[in-house]
């Protein structure tokens, strides 16, 4: 993140080829388009040798579904790499499941250009970027809805944080919300961000739970 | 009681107003009179139904009832046998009558009342009539809640009764006020007359307290019962009525009055005739009761399914967020098509390409939010006839047990919060 001159350089996973050239015709102009793939080995393997700082993911990819690109290359050590899913709609346990795998935001594939490439840059910056959609899948998981949801005692969201997500789910901007919960742009950001936390951390939680409950540690 | 009944079609035709009695149910052959009337017009309905000077009927009830009472019986019953006077405005206005021959009406009534039951050998003591005058009062204070020209007759008389005159101040407009000064009166009553009574035998004391507090809350409560049963039935009618209305208008503006208004945009001819044969679908599956395509569906099927619905047929982007679940019952269909109608209107007023429906369930309820970022509009200007608001989405919610609140500025986009409770849920 040193060189701020430089272009953000991005590479896209979808395994549509049409819409695989839709985004890069829409974005080559703002972003510098590394490189794409169709498939969850090429994509792992194009991200490890090219290293983006931005990869746009699908959710639904042959071969595993973007989580399990997000998670080999976290494995890895992602690097400076970030990831945005992307996708039309799609089961909340698969867009959760990406989001815990790394993924830093999620949007749906009828964003408009100019919100996509805003989207982008702020997943660059190291921001979370929740959609209406994901609020909504969040704080479903949160409430204990989904098969993969949160476990209740471990990291719930705070009132303020629950408040944020909504107003998100309804459609708000970060900006507008900080105007209606009267808090700055960056207080709405941390708010997100650390949601996020919650969420990928709970994974990992449940993750050494499981081994556990299964005498593998 | 035969001379009235061989009048029978006289009196069924004779109402010199042309007004017709409305009680249907009850006897038709005296209807008591709406413009000659002192009290109740009994007495004026008689005169008609009999052709006399109601003068003269009047004056032969007062000497029947100095003859032991039989004037009072008289005029009672015929009270309860006649019909209510007709429901058409009276051809002249009623007449403010000097209050003097009001509170003679009923001082006639109440002590022919007492000089019947005297000379009919029912009477223990004269010390009774003032026990029995201050009952009659109460309940007359009481009896007089019906309608409200009867109840500012009764306020006026009221206000010549002794010991009173505190309560009919309020009369016309606190009523309870006037309920509790009534059931003093009576309560008065059957105190003074029990002192009365305390010379006779002991032994009859305790079983004449309890027959006459049974008859003072008779007296006090039994009128109300009696109404209340009657107007609560009527009301129930009329609200169902109003409500089944309410909802069948609200279904047409959603669904009818919503392709009409999208064939007049349309040019192309098998637009058209899509629309129409859709809409006649719809129409026949809700006329024969069948299920609406979100019936017996989760919460979130039905909103996917409604968003799908607005932007097929508004050309806009409904975007939908549904939070925990719920099955979808009479109310929650009444949620979402309350949703249904703002995302509508949202498409169809707003310029805005997209539409937001948030929707979360949890265990206090469902709250719901539609959500444009288009024009706005201020919310106090908008006229009351703009049906889709009005009925579709708050008379709606209303009627559900829920709520509904727009926020909206112009050019700040429009906001609609609806809430159902899981009570009423």
């Amino acid at each position: 993140m040193t060189t701020t001159g430089r272009r953000t350089r991005l590479f896209i996973v979808d395994d549509h080829q049409l819409f695989r050239s839709g985004l890069r015709a829409e974005l080559e102009d703002e972003f510098e388009i590394a490189g794409e793939a169709g498939d969850v080995d090429q994509a792992v393997a194009g991200i490890v040798a090219l290293q983006p700082d931005v990869v746009l993911l699908d959710v639904h990819l042959p071969g595993g579904g973007g989580a399990t690109v997000a998670d080999a290359i976290t494995r890895r050590g992602a690097g400076a790499t970030r990831f945005l899913a992307i996708s039309v709609s799609d089961a909340p346990e698969d867009v959760i499941g990406v989001i815990r795998a790394g993924a830093r935001g999620y949007v749906t594939k009828s964003i408009s250009p100019a919100d996509l490439a805003d989207a982008i840059r702020r997943v660059r910056s190291g921001d979370a970027v929740f959609s209406p959609r994901l609020a909504g899948f969040v704080l479903d998981a949160f409430r204990g809805e989904l098969p993969t949801s949160i476990d209740p005692e471990m990291d719930q969201l705070t009132p303020r944080e629950r408040e944020v997500l909504r107003h998100i789910a309804r459609g708000f901007t970060y900006k507008e919300i900080g105007v209606r919960l009267n808090l700055s742009a960056k207080t709405v950001e941390t708010h997100v961000s650390s949601v996020l936390r919650k969420l990928q951390l709970s994974s990992r939680y449940e993750l050494t739970r499981w081994a556990m409950d299964r005498r593998m540690i | 009681m035969s001379a009235t009944a061989t009048h029978d079609a006289r009196g069924a035709s004779g109402h010199r107003d042309g007004t017709s009695p409305s009680g249907p149910q009850r006897f038709r052959f005296l209807a008591r009179s709406r413009n000659d009337r002192v009290l109740t017009g009994t007495a004026g309905g008689l005169a008609e139904v009999l052709g006399l000077d109601p003068l003269l009927v009047r004056l032969s009830l007062a000497v029947l009832t100095a003859a032991g009472g039989t004037g009072i019986v008289l005029y009672l019953v015929l009270w309860a046998v006649s019909s209510e006077p007709g429901a058409g405005a009276p051809t002249t206005p009623v007449r403010r009558r000097p209050r003097n021959r009001q509170i003679a009406a009923v001082a006639c009534i109440v002590a022919g009342s007492m000089l019947f039951l005297r000379g009919a050998g029912i009477w223990f003591t004269d010390a009774l009539a003032w026990p029995v005058a201050l009952a009659a009062a109460g309940s007359a204070l009481i009896w007089a809640r019906t309608d409200p020209v009867d109840r500012q007759r009764w306020t006026r008389i009221s206000e010549h009764l002794p010991g009173s005159s505190a309560v009919t101040v309020f009369g016309s407009q606190i009523s309870p006020i006037r309920v509790i000064g009534g059931a003093l009166l009576i309560a008065a009553g059957m105190a003074i007359f029990l002192v009365a009574n305390q010379a006779l035998a002991s032994a009859r004391t305790a079983l004449l307290a309890v027959v006459v507090t049974a008859a003072g809350l008779s007296l006090i409560l039994g009128p109300w019962i009696l109404r209340l049963a009657r107007d609560a039935g009527e009301e129930r009618r009329q609200r169902i009525r109003s409500e089944e209305r309410a909802e069948i208008a609200a279904h047409l503006h959603d669904s009818v009055l919503h392709t009409l208004a999208l064939i007049q945009r349309s040019d192309d001819p098998a637009d058209v005739a899509a629309l129409a044969r859709r809409q006649e679908r719809e129409l026949r599956a809700w006329l024969d009761h069948r299920p609406t395509p979100s019936a017996q569906q989760d919460l979130r099927g039905a909103v996917d399914a409604l968003a799908s619905r607005v932007e097929q047929l508004h050309h806009v982007t409904v975007d939908t967020v549904v939070v925990g679940d719920a099955a979808v019952g009479e109310h929650e269909e009444a949620l979402l098509l309350a949703c249904q109608e703002a995302a509508i209107n949202a498409a169809r007023h707003s310029g805005a390409p997209r539409v937001s429906i948030y929707v979360e369930a949890d265990t206090d309820g469902i709250t719901a939010y539609v959500r444009d970022e288009g024009s706005g509009f201020d919310v106090d200007t908008v006229p009351a006839d703009r049906r889709g608001i009005a009925q579709s989405v708050i008379g709606r919610m209303r009627r559900h047990g829920g709520t509904a609140s727009i926020t909206s500025q112009p050019g700040q986009g429009t906001e609609m919060h609806l809430e159902l409770p899981r009570s009423a849920a």
